[in-house]
């Protein structure tokens, strides 16, 4: 836990749709908009390009917190592909539930090209929940905790 | 010859100073783990979910940790087992495979990782009161009323008699409140196992011909098809057994260095040594058939008649498929080859 | 259960004889009372060892993805709970219907060694969802199995998160990854599964770290979600006996409630629940509202 190591820093991996959510995050940049260098992002085709092994692998590489954005349902640029994701994601993260992980260390929100201002609200507040779960320690590969 | 009472045994155990490893219950399953006070003991039961094997060749250990610094690359090894240990209520078929063990790991080049842990043990065998009607054990030269270890236990309901056969043992056995017994005793309990063991399903089976000189014509058999078509190809029968000993090294990326380490590997995997041309082992007649002639030919071929099963039965009791052993020897064993 | 393996045997024979079928899947008895094993049998001579009863738990249907390879027509007993695995795998294009010819075999619930089969006491239907014919009786038309199969599930969903976790460490860490669970599923068809594939970068042949374990037993459960049929061979298999059917029965439910009452192999529908969508379908932050955190 984040009480137990002061240095403690989370990571946040989030990833993001080229089409909306990853120009979300460049206008929220251009827009001078403060959200935190905790937060590496990964740019993806889509949000259904994101196969549960990368999310996994996050965690096992040391991500305390896992974020997906994509394009608001509707607005898909390959039409369905978000439709798709949010059950395969809603899925994933009910089974990681279920096993016992934190479910706030999961999370997935819709982020247009024009919506700037959310993609910094909504890094703030996942960074902030990620701060007050703590560290992963579920979900890890202790030997990657070895320094 | 000495003996205890029967409501000594876990003051016994608890009284050895070293780490004792004994078969204990975990959940559903029999294991031989580190035991503790407050654990279930279970010395009743033959044929345990896992084998002692775990502990001299455990599933997996690192091996080696390497990383940069700067230009040079730093390696760490592991270090070798240094701290003494028990390992208590080992049967008869075990102990066997225990010294099937040594003949693969202890003979040029030596395994260092297991030599270590194997010098450090201490064995207590445990002879076997109530067979199984899954052990064959007899088959294999292995006598269930005799282990070959460095203390023995006869268990004789009220109380338990023991006998040290080493320096080790002696050493082991000297702080126990054991009084002096009648080696009668013993020898009656042990005509009792003779007598339970033979009344056994698989207690006598024909081996004839699982040798060297017959290996071509138990390697061309038409028979291994059809025995290994049920076959799933999963590691279930490889993991439980306690002979097998392949294993694979691996490196695994943590991200500031790699982590060397072995593993268990089983020849029923498709994957199984596999080389840069592929596999020479393309279907699961080939892996099937590696499994029983390595166990039953070759092994024996190269190691002075030793066979590589020690007839303790946890093929038949964990196959999904109710595959094993019993039904390749009988398959492969009638008939022409009984010269 | 007698009467019904007989008229199997003759039927069988049969067809062998007329030549439909060029061989036949099926069981034959071990050395034991309960060691039944699948078993091919090419001929009549080879039929006398066939067997059908109490112990044929094991699901054929994943047989069928090699025998459909092999010349001519085979000739497959399932089981009703088989008979959905089985159409399951028509649905995904994994099988050829006229490779087949399809056995419907009455069930009164299936045992081992240990008394009745896990699968049985939750006994879905006794309905075949595919066959050629059915051979049954009044007996085996009668419904078995009186638990309900959600009932474990829903014990784990009351529990606080870190009771759950607690309870499937202690479960998980039993793993030895021997993949008898992903070898036996009729729903596990990769040619190359992604822990054997040395490119996929989580490979590995031991669970060493408990992330191992969890990543595993995630990944097997996952990709056959919305394609299980909830057949039960992986908990029956397993040589740890960790309860991996409630794996697949989370994500059963979950889909069930979520996205309507759904039964993989059943129905012409070949698209599942996580291969199709609607528009009002409920937010990932609906997991966030449900059960016990």
């Amino acid at each position: 836990m984040s009480v137990n190591n002061p240095n403690w820093k989370p990571k946040i991996v989030a990833f993001c749709c080229n089409w909306c959510s990853y120009a979300g995050a460049d206008l929220a940049g251009s827009g001078r908009m403060n959200y935190p260098a905790d937060v590496k992002i990964i740019r993806v085709p889509c949000s259904c390009r994101v196969n549960p092994l990368f999310i996994l692998r996050a965690f096992e590489r040391g991500a305390d917190g896992v974020i997906i954005c994509g394009c608001h349902p509707g607005d898909c640029h390959y039409t369905s592909g978000n439709y798709y994701a949010r059950r395969r994601l809603t899925m994933l993260f009910s089974l990681l539930d279920y096993l016992g992980i934190e479910r706030d260390r999961t999370r997935v929100e819709w982020v247009s090209a024009a919506e700037g201002a959310k993609f910094a609200k909504t890094m703030n507040e996942f960074v902030e929940t990620i701060y007050s779960l703590g560290e992963n320690r579920k979900l890890s590969d202790i030997r990657c905790k070895k320094s | 010859m000495r003996k205890f009472a029967a409501d000594q045994l876990t003051k016994i155990i608890s009284s050895i100073s070293t780490p004792v490893y004994a078969p204990v219950e975990d959940g559903s399953m029999v294991v031989y783990d580190r035991y503790e006070d407050g654990m279930t003991l279970r010395l009743d039961k033959v044929g345990t979910d896992k084998t002692p094997k775990d502990i001299l060749f455990p599933q997996w250990e690192n091996l080696m940790h390497f990383r940069m610094e700067g230009k040079t690359i730093q390696l760490t090894e592991e270090e070798r087992a240094k701290e003494d240990y028990v390992i208590f209520g080992v049967r008869a078929c075990d102990i066997q495979a225990i010294k099937v063990l040594d003949r693969v790991f202890l003979a040029d080049p030596i395994d260092t990782y297991y030599a270590a842990r194997r010098e450090h043990g201490t064995i207590v065998g445990l002879a076997c009161g109530e067979p199984a009607k899954s052990c064959f054990c007899k088959n294999f030269g292995v006598d269930p009323a005799k282990p070959d270890a460095d203390v023995v236990l006869w268990p004789a309901g009220d109380c338990w008699y023991c006998e040290a056969y080493t320096d080790k043992g002696r050493a082991l056995m000297e702080s126990w409140p054991t009084e002096a017994a009648d080696e009668a005793a013993v020898e009656t309990i042990k005509a009792e196992i003779a007598v339970k063991y033979d009344a056994l399903p698989f207690a006598k089976l024909n081996l004839n011909g699982f040798d060297g000189d017959h290996l071509m014509e138990k390697f061309d058999s038409p028979k291994w098809k059809k025995l290994s078509m049920p076959c799933l190809g999963c590691g279930s029968c490889t993991f439980a057994c306690p002979t097998c000993q392949c294993y694979d090294i691996r490196d695994y990326d943590t991200g500031n260095g790699i982590q060397r380490y072995r593993c268990w590997d089983s020849c029923m995997y498709s994957d199984f040594t596999l080389m840069a041309h592929g596999t020479n082992r393309p279907t699961q007649v080939e892996r099937y058939r590696q499994r029983f002639m390595h166990k039953l030919v070759y092994f024996p071929s190269r190691n002075d008649g030793m066979y590589s099963c020690v007839g303790c039965g946890r093929c038949i009791e964990k196959c999904p498929m109710n595959l094993n052993i019993v039904k390749v020897i009988k398959a492969l064993g009638e008939g022409d080859s009984n010269d | 259960m007698q009467e019904i393996m007989n008229r199997m045997k003759a039927r069988a024979i049969a067809l062998l004889a007329d030549g439909t079928v060029s061989r036949v899947m099926g069981w034959e008895k071990g050395e034991g009372e309960y060691d039944w094993s699948p078993a091919l049998f090419e001929n009549a001579e080879e039929m006398e060892a066939f067997v059908y009863g109490d112990y044929a738990g094991a699901n054929l249907s994943k047989y069928c993805l090699k025998l459909g390879k092999l010349e001519g027509k085979t000739l497959v007993i399932l089981k009703p709970c088989d008979t959905l695995s089985f159409k399951q795998l028509i649905h995904e294009h994994r099988l050829e219907r006229e490779k087949f010819y399809i056995i419907g075999a009455g069930c009164t619930g299936m045992k081992d060694e240990k008394g009745a089969l896990l699968k049985c006491n939750a006994c879905k239907s006794k309905e075949f969802a595919i066959y050629d014919e059915i051979i049954d009786s009044e007996e085996s038309r009668k419904p078995t199995g009186v638990m309900d199969r959600m009932a474990g599930v829903a014990d784990l969903e009351q529990m606080t998160a870190q009771e759950r976790y607690d309870f499937w460490q202690g479960e998980l860490s039993r793993c030895i990854r021997c993949n008898a669970c992903r070898n036996v599923c009729p729903a596990c068809t990769c040619i190359k599964c992604v822990f054997d594939n040395p490119a996929s970068g989580v490979q590995s042949k031991a669970p060493v770290t408990s992330f191992e374990e969890n990543m595993f037993h995630i990944i097997r459960a996952y990709h056959v979600a919305g394609r299980c049929t909830d057949c039960g061979e992986c908990s029956r298999v397993c040589p740890q006996n960790i309860p991996l059917h409630l794996l697949n029965r989370k994500l059963i439910k979950d889909m069930n409630e979520l996205y309507g009452e759904y039964q993989a192999g059943e129905g012409d529908e070949e698209r599942t629940p996580l291969t199709s969508y609607t528009k009002e379908d409920a937010e990932p932050g609906i997991v966030h509202e449900r059960g016990r955190a």
